[in-house]
């Protein structure tokens, strides 16, 4: 069927109107990033800068001591090494776990698996009293390894979870064959498995250090200065700052957005089949 | 014998997991349950904690501003995940049409779901600046508006102007979720439709909206459970002002347990939202159940 003229117009219009939503804010926080903070508290506002300027990256890039550069390379620095971590913690406890979800059939074992998305979904508020006086008594607070820790609550159930329904599209006989010649559980996850589910490996990664990179209530708790605060604290304290200066929070923004922006670029196509399968199997 | 040590083999595999997350979730959540009972506090060295009951949570249910919080949670949560449902089944079914720059398009809506949550609410903080935002200087400009306002620092627009905020950025995921199921109705099914004289409408009420329900309804349990937990877009654009107009739950039991280190309180709090959680995550595994195992 061709489309009638009224339809094309309809589409191209809607089409137009949801390119500018989603650009014209990002754009605009771009155009913050390259304007000196006098340009952007002048009025009426430009929308184009006169003197576009990299002064703001710069200033967050090149190292200086008790300085805007600090709180974000050291947040940055942070962020990275606690995505990670706690990503190959979650990922080494979750790969086994899924396994056994999927592979070895026990008792209650379903009401497990719900038990564990259960507690993915709670609320952070639910835990983080506790966590928090166990860190302090412990003397961990504002450390990388309390967040690790902390962070495998959310990353562990999800990778948990997503490794299992893909391990479930694995033919039960691959690794059936090598635990019948002698090797063990292990060798088969290892050998069998892990090659053939290599795509949603990458893909549970990628969501795990996205959700890490992303959280922000632990980080804000449990981390006051910066050797440890994440980049996500380190940006609302830019933008609390008392000297509001916009051209430099827009340019922390953009930074801080690259990675997980490019990441999901990359890895569009599994990152929505992911969502989907997500709604469709659970 | 065999399946015996299958069984074996299968808790050992789930150890590791089932310790971890009994150590930094369950232990912690049963902790909650007995703060909530206690009247601890938060101060250094250690908890000073006294039995009280049920008191912490009947002082929670009778506070007139925690109720407040649980409802401006509860505006948030619907007005903004109702937002985000019709607004991504409408781009769904755009992007369900063949037009040029389809892919493109379907590969923007990448790019507010990557945006970190803090990103995206520094960001609209910036756009709804009371003195250099770009809102005001645009609805200024056109001509849609007579002086600049301060759209968060009014508390009859400012949680609006929050949900705004997160429409944008979740509004993708609902579109992508349906989008991806929409493309497994067969198209004949419209063809047959067309020709027993079923128009736009009845199609769409028919035929698609049924097709994609299953799906629709993860997604609308799944982003009302997140929603029911906002805190960080909250704390950036606005900390629950003003006049605590934008206070949601989570921002309430954080204030009450860290900023007046009432522990035993807060603790009561968060548990009334774990109980609300509840009720929603059940809802959400009822419908995984239903969609076929997990």
């Amino acid at each position: 069927m061709q489309p009638s003229l009224t339809k094309k117009i309809f589409i191209y219009v809607g089409a137009a109107l949801l390119a500018l939503v989603i650009a014209v804010p990002v754009l605009w926080l771009f155009i913050m990033s390259i304007s000196s903070s006098t340009h952007l508290t002048t009025l009426p506002l430009q929308w184009w800068p006169d003197a576009p300027t990299l002064e703001n990256y710069k200033s967050l890039l090149v190292y200086a001591e008790n300085s805007p550069s600090a709180s974000f390379l050291y947040g940055i620095r942070n962020s990275i090494i606690i995505a990670f971590a706690a990503t190959a913690v979650s990922i080494a406890a979750a790969i086994p776990g899924a396994y056994s979800f999927s592979r070895l059939p026990g008792p209650r074992r379903k009401n497990l698996l719900f038990a564990v998305i259960a507690i993915f979904m709670l609320p952070p508020v639910a835990i983080v009293l506790p966590l928090y006086t166990v860190m302090s008594a412990l003397g961990l607070l504002n450390t990388h390894f309390a967040l690790i820790i902390v962070y495998c609550s959310i990353l562990l159930p999800f990778t948990t979870w997503l490794l299992k329904s893909n391990f479930d599209t694995i033919p039960g006989d691959l690794d059936e064959a090598p635990i019948i010649d002698g090797a063990n559980r292990l060798q088969a996850i290892w050998y069998v498995i892990l090659p053939i589910a290599r795509p949603a490996l990458g893909a549970a990664i990628m969501m795990a250090v996205l959700l890490a990179w992303d959280e922000f209530f632990y980080g804000l708790l449990f981390t006051n200065d910066i050797r440890a605060k994440t980049i996500t604290v380190a940006i609302a304290d830019l933008a609390a700052g008392r000297v509001a200066d916009y051209g430099l929070i827009s340019a922390a923004g953009i930074l801080a957005a690259v990675p997980p922006v490019v990441l999901a670029f990359f890895m569009q196509k599994t990152l929505v089949s992911g969502l989907a399968s997500g709604s469709v199997k659970g | 014998m065999i399946s015996q040590r299958k069984t074996v083999t299968a808790w050992l595999l789930l150890t590791p997991m089932i310790v971890i997350i009994l150590g930094v979730s369950g232990y912690p959540l049963i902790k909650t349950i007995y703060y909530s009972l206690t009247g601890a506090k938060l101060i250094a060295p250690d908890l000073t904690s006294v039995w009280v009951g049920l008191d912490n949570y009947v002082r929670a249910l009778s506070s007139g501003k925690f109720l407040e919080a649980i409802w401006h949670t509860t505006y948030f949560a619907v007005i903004s995940v109702g937002a985000e449902m019709v607004i991504g089944v409408l781009v769904a079914l755009l992007l369900n049409e063949a037009f040029a720059g389809r892919t493109v398009l379907r590969a923007m809506l990448i790019l507010p779901l990557a945006l970190p949550t803090v990103v995206n609410a520094m960001m609209w903080r910036l756009v709804y600046n009371p003195d250099f935002g770009a809102l005001n200087a645009l609805l200024v400009q056109i001509g849609m508006l007579d002086a600049y306002r301060s759209w968060l620092g009014d508390p009859a627009s400012a949680l609006d102007m929050v949900i705004l905020a997160d429409v944008w950025k979740n509004f993708p995921l609902v579109a992508l979720i349906a989008l991806a199921a929409l493309q497994t109705v067969p198209k004949d099914l419209y063809e047959a439709a067309t020709l027993d004289g079923a128009g736009v409408w009845n199609r769409f009420w028919r035929i698609t909206l049924p097709a994609i329900m299953g799906p629709l309804s993860v997604a609308l349990v799944l982003r009302t459970i997140e929603a029911f937990k906002v805190f960080d877009i909250i704390y950036v654009m606005t900390r629950g002002g003003p006049a605590s107009s934008t206070k949601t739950v989570s921002f309430y039991v954080y204030q009450e347990a860290f900023a007046y280190m009432r522990v035993g309180s807060g603790a009561s709090y968060a548990l009334i939202v774990v109980l609300i959680s509840s009720c929603l995550i059940a809802g959400y595994m009822y419908l995984i159940r239903k969609q076929g195992e997990v």
